[in-house]
């Protein structure tokens, strides 16, 4: 969304960063030579019975004694309990002033706030959004939505902070959270929903709890970052006034970081509504519940309508965040006229929603609602009537499915499933290793085996190979379209509300599209991830080719290179780094779903974990999820260089 | 960092002891009873019956009995958890849950019986009717073998393709493939939408195909569909999940009622354990709602206004 802050390049000589891979791969060659014989008496298939563990039981008692003891065990009565209510009444506290303050004054406060932090146009495009979702009929979702973003925002924003201070003020908490945040990052939303509805029950509360995980690492990441970056020219001469260490922090130390804290909070937000609708599956209400059944009736028309306000308050908050962060907010004046705007921002909301009530109008106007289910129906029907087979020459999207499924998932799955199961270990190691550490390596190959150790090897490989088809698709088409992107301002400008609507859309809503044209299956699943990856790739890649050095494209020109030659030989190379993220981001965010995926057909891990929370059957569920988990860190391990990580989407 | 520290540990303090103990079985939503008005909360399932259910119920205790209705889309058996800890009031259409039934109704006594629904629900294999009329004998289950080059897709690995739905669906598909010895792969569509998706584009090219699905169903109108005979039911036959070789029983739907509501619910609780009707009943909703597209809310008001005598016996 925001946006993104590229190391440069490595300085490192590739010859020898070759020579040093082979090394290691010689050395990998050698080891495996030398323990052939013992990996061969475990056999040479799929992963030796001996060697896992099962947690069904273990984990099913669990599950048990929770529900058993939840009403009487003081854990929960004075813990869980009175954590679960202070979010049912923080969240009821913001509700009932959102509804008190109506549409009319909930538009005027949105409104003032925009033009106080970006200016004219953001007001009335916040004003707009707001009126939009009124006009979609979706005025009260939208608000229970906003109540629930409120809370988990500043609650993710709180513990964020919390960690990213004590990891940017202490180098061995640093080193410590480091692998905590990673774990965070890649775990899949829905793996964890499980356990917190276990422990708080289905709704509100558990959906804020899992939100907080789910939105507290980048705030963390960028806060510790900040702290860390902030100059030390200007830390030294704070401390030699005599500053002691909390006047530091509080004076020096923070203020620097106030770009990273506000990306951070950007960040967090993005992340908080991305989990908005797969809270609804726990319960939670709002915009997030009405996407998730309209589906039951198979209503892609009134997803969308519960989808659009989702995507209007992204763009919205997305351009609020960050106009506060990139300090293209207008020039501040001095304390004193601030805090007058910030009085006339708040005297206009009580004017505008007592205006309101006078007029008898806190209610969004019932006939006043726009009905776009029909048209977009009709629209979608149409679409897959004319593209789902029978389209001359090309074929139609179910036949490319159809082969795709032949061609391309069959054969990658056959092979990942075929080959002994150290085999697999020793591809991730001779993957891992050369671009990393022999950490990283030893990392991703331990997460890939305890997939195996948690007894689900088959169905993980099942899920890899989608994985590995999803993200190879995206990469061709993202690396393609983020080219175009880089080259051409106005292919830019295109693009830009396109990827935020793909970026932000609750996946939900083109679950049923994608079965339409593809039919139930892996390649809908697949799609799906596609689409969800997309825009991620497409300006994580279109951003590091414009951030190519202007020199080096200079002196390429004029030594008379073509476009095409400047392309390849110049910026491509230079923006590797970019270009490595871009598989990063796309591997982390084609896992994030893969449980999407399992609603589809696309079986395996993702449907293992929709059907433990379905069934309430935490053993099937929480293993399904910790083999998403495993998968997700060894990618993440093979895919990303050992230094420089940055947070996700971020 | 120390002060902080001290006052964190205070608050926490405070938080874990000081306001006595949280009761985990009185958890309402933060969105239930705003602006005064008494709020009921209803658990709808994902198919459309249920929606149906909740519809008709939601209108008739908001037009009728002055309530405010949330309603929360859950799965059946996290439904039963919210049931217990009063999260929602009650749960109007459940398929059998026996597990669920002795921890929550029998053990704990947070979950009360609220009577049946007055529909029957059945399970099983169907096969679309011009495929039927074409193939007569593809309607037993000992002449599947033969027309499993018929069902196969590219998802189904060279056999037929047997398509399972939702996750949260109670299904023996797996073993019954095994245990009958068939030439089938189970295919999770992993979501009912996904699964009536899929039909529907069979029926539209006219395609054959065979699916686990369920009775009473709006879809049924829409594609007819025929029963594949399965190997009958008896009792207790499907006691054991691995050895299950015998077809799906008929259930009666029953609905469930929160403990505490049902005793102190007033008119609501009593509308609620009255409320009944048939399967014809449930089908006209449905088919407003999944077919013309009518929010539920206008399909229950359209079925309201069409059968007083029905309703009006649920409310004396």
């Amino acid at each position: 969304m925001a946006t993104l802050s590229l190391p440069s390049a490595r300085t490192k000589t590739p010859r020898l960063l070759r020579n040093r891979a082979a090394a290691k791969l010689l050395l990998l060659a050698l080891l495996t030579a030398v323990l052939l014989p013992v990996l061969n008496r475990w056999g040479n298939g799929t992963w030796p019975h001996a060697l896992t563990v099962s947690l069904d039981k273990p984990l099913a008692s669990a599950s048990d004694w929770v529900i058993d003891n939840r009403d009487s065990h003081p854990l929960f009565l004075y813990f869980f309990g009175h954590l679960s209510n202070a979010v049912v009444i923080a969240v009821r506290a913001v509700y009932l002033t959102l509804l008190t303050a109506g549409w009319a004054g909930v538009t005027v406060f949105g409104a003032l706030l925009a033009w106080r932090l970006a200016g004219l146009r953001l007001a009335a495009g916040t004003a707009l959004a707001f009126l939009a979702c009124g006009a979609l009929g979706m005025w009260v979702p939208t608000m229970q939505t906003l109540a629930l973003m409120v809370v988990a925002v500043l609650a993710s924003v709180a513990v964020g902070a919390l960690l990213g201070l004590a990891a940017g003020l202490s180098d061995r908490l640093d080193r410590a959270l480091r692998p905590v945040l990673d774990t965070m990052q890649v775990l899949p939303a829905f793996a964890y929903l499980l356990p917190v509805v276990l422990v708080f029950g289905i709704g509100v509360p558990a959906a804020v709890l899992a939100t907080v995980v789910y939105a507290a690492p980048p705030m963390a990441r960028l806060t510790a970052l900040g702290l860390r970056g902030a100059d030390p020219e200007v830390l030294e001469a704070v401390e030699s006034l005599g500053a002691t260490r909390r006047q530091r922090l509080l004076t020096a130390r923070l203020p620097l970081a106030r770009q990273e804290l506000l990306l951070g909070l950007n960040q967090t937000i993005m992340m908080a509504l991305s989990m908005a609708v797969i809270a609804a599956v726990i319960g939670a209400g709002g915009l997030g519940d009405r996407v998730y059944q309209a589906l039951a009736s198979v209503d892609v028309g009134a997803a969308l309508a519960a989808g659009i306000p989702l995507v209007l308050l992204a763009i919205v908050l997305d351009r609020l965040t960050s106009a506060a962060g990139d300090g293209t907010a207008r020039p501040r004046a001095g304390g004193r006229p601030r805090l007058i705007a910030w009085a006339l921002t708040l005297a206009g909301t009580v004017a505008a929603a007592l205006a309101a009530r006078l007029l008898g109008a806190t209610e969004w106007p019932a006939g006043r609602t726009l009905d776009i289910a029909g048209p977009v129906n009709r629209a979608v029907d149409w679409m897959t009537d004319h593209l789902y087979s029978g389209v001359p020459v090309v074929g139609g999207t179910a036949d490319w499915a159809g082969h795709f499924t032949t061609w391309v998932l069959d054969p990658v799955r056959a092979g990942l499933q075929g080959m002994p199961w150290w085999s697999v270990l020793l591809v991730v190691a001779a993957l891992a290793w050369p671009i990393g550490t022999w950490r990283t390596a030893l990392t991703a190959v331990l997460a890939m085996a305890a997939t195996g150790v948690l007894g689900v090897w088959e169905p993980s490989l099942d899920t890899l190979s989608q994985v590995l088809a999803a993200v190879a698709v995206t990469l061709v088409l993202g690396l393609a379209t983020g080219i175009a992107a880089a080259r051409s301002a106005r292919v830019d400008r295109a693009l830009r509300p396109v990827l935020d609507v793909f970026q932000t859309m609750p996946q939900f809503v083109y679950l049923i599209p994608v079965v339409a044209l593809f039919g139930v299956g892996r390649a809908p699943a697949v799609a799906a991830a596609v689409v969800y990856a997309l825009p991620a790739v497409v300006r994580i890649t279109a951003q590091g080719l414009r951030q190519v050095d202007e020199a080096a494209l200079e002196s390429a020109r004029s030594l008379g290179a073509t476009g095409r030659q400047q392309l390849w030989q110049v910026q491509l190379p230079l923006a590797r780094r970019a270009l490595l993220l871009a598989v990063n981001q796309g591997v982390v965010l084609v896992l994030a779903v893969v449980i999407i995926g399992g609603l589809v057909g696309g079986g395996a891990l993702g449907y293992d974990v929709a059907f433990g929370l379905a069934q309430g059957d935490l053993a099937t569920g929480l293993v399904a999820g910790a083999a998403i988990v495993c998968l997700g860190l060894m990618l993440d391990r093979v895919t990303q260089p050992a230094r420089h990580r940055a947070g996700k989407g971020a | 960092m120390r002060r902080t520290a001290i006052t964190a540990a205070v608050a926490a303090l405070a938080l874990t002891t000081g306001c006595g103990a949280a009761d985990m079985t009185k958890q309402a939503s933060p969105f239930a009873n705003a602006r005064g008005a008494k709020t009921v909360t209803l658990s709808v399932q994902s198919w459309v019956g249920a929606q149906a259910d909740a519809a008709v119920a939601q209108y008739i205790l908001e037009h009728k009995l002055g309530y405010r209705v949330d309603t929360v889309q859950v799965d059946e058996v996290p439904a039963w958890d919210a049931l217990s800890q009063g999260r929602v009031d009650a749960l109007l259409e459940d398929w059998g849950h026996p597990e669920q039934e002795e921890r929550y109704v029998r053990r704990k006594g947070t979950v009360v019986s609220g009577g049946g629904l007055g529909v029957t629900g059945h399970i099983g294999w169907f096969v679309p009717t011009y495929l039927a009329k074409r193939h007569p004998d593809v309607t037993d289950w000992r002449n599947l073998d033969k027309y499993a080059p018929l069902f196969r897709t590219a998802e189904s690995g060279g056999k037929g393709q047997l398509m399972d739905g939702s996750p949260s669906y109670v299904t023996n598909d797996k073993a019954l493939v095994k245990n009958l010895g068939l030439d089938y792969q189970v295919v999770f569509a992993g979501s009912e939408a996904a699964q009536i998706t899929q039909i529907k584009r069979f029926a539209k090219e006219k395609k054959p195909f065979l699916t686990y699905w369920y009775a009473p169903q709006w879809l049924f109108e829409k594609v007819p569909m025929t029963e594949v005979r399965l190997p009958p039911h008896k009792e207790g036959c499907d006691a054991d999940p691995d050895k299950v070789a015998c077809g799906y029983p008929h259930t009666p739907l029953k609905k469930y009622l929160n403990a505490d509501f049902a005793k102190s619910g007033g008119a609501a609780a009593a509308f609620l354990k009255k409320f009944r009707w048939t399967t014809e009943d449930q089908n006209e909703v449905s088919l407003m709602i999944a077919e013309q597209k009518l929010s539920p809310a206008e399909a229950a008001k359209k079925w309201v206004d069409s059968h007083p005598s029905v309703w009006k016996k649920w409310l004396s």
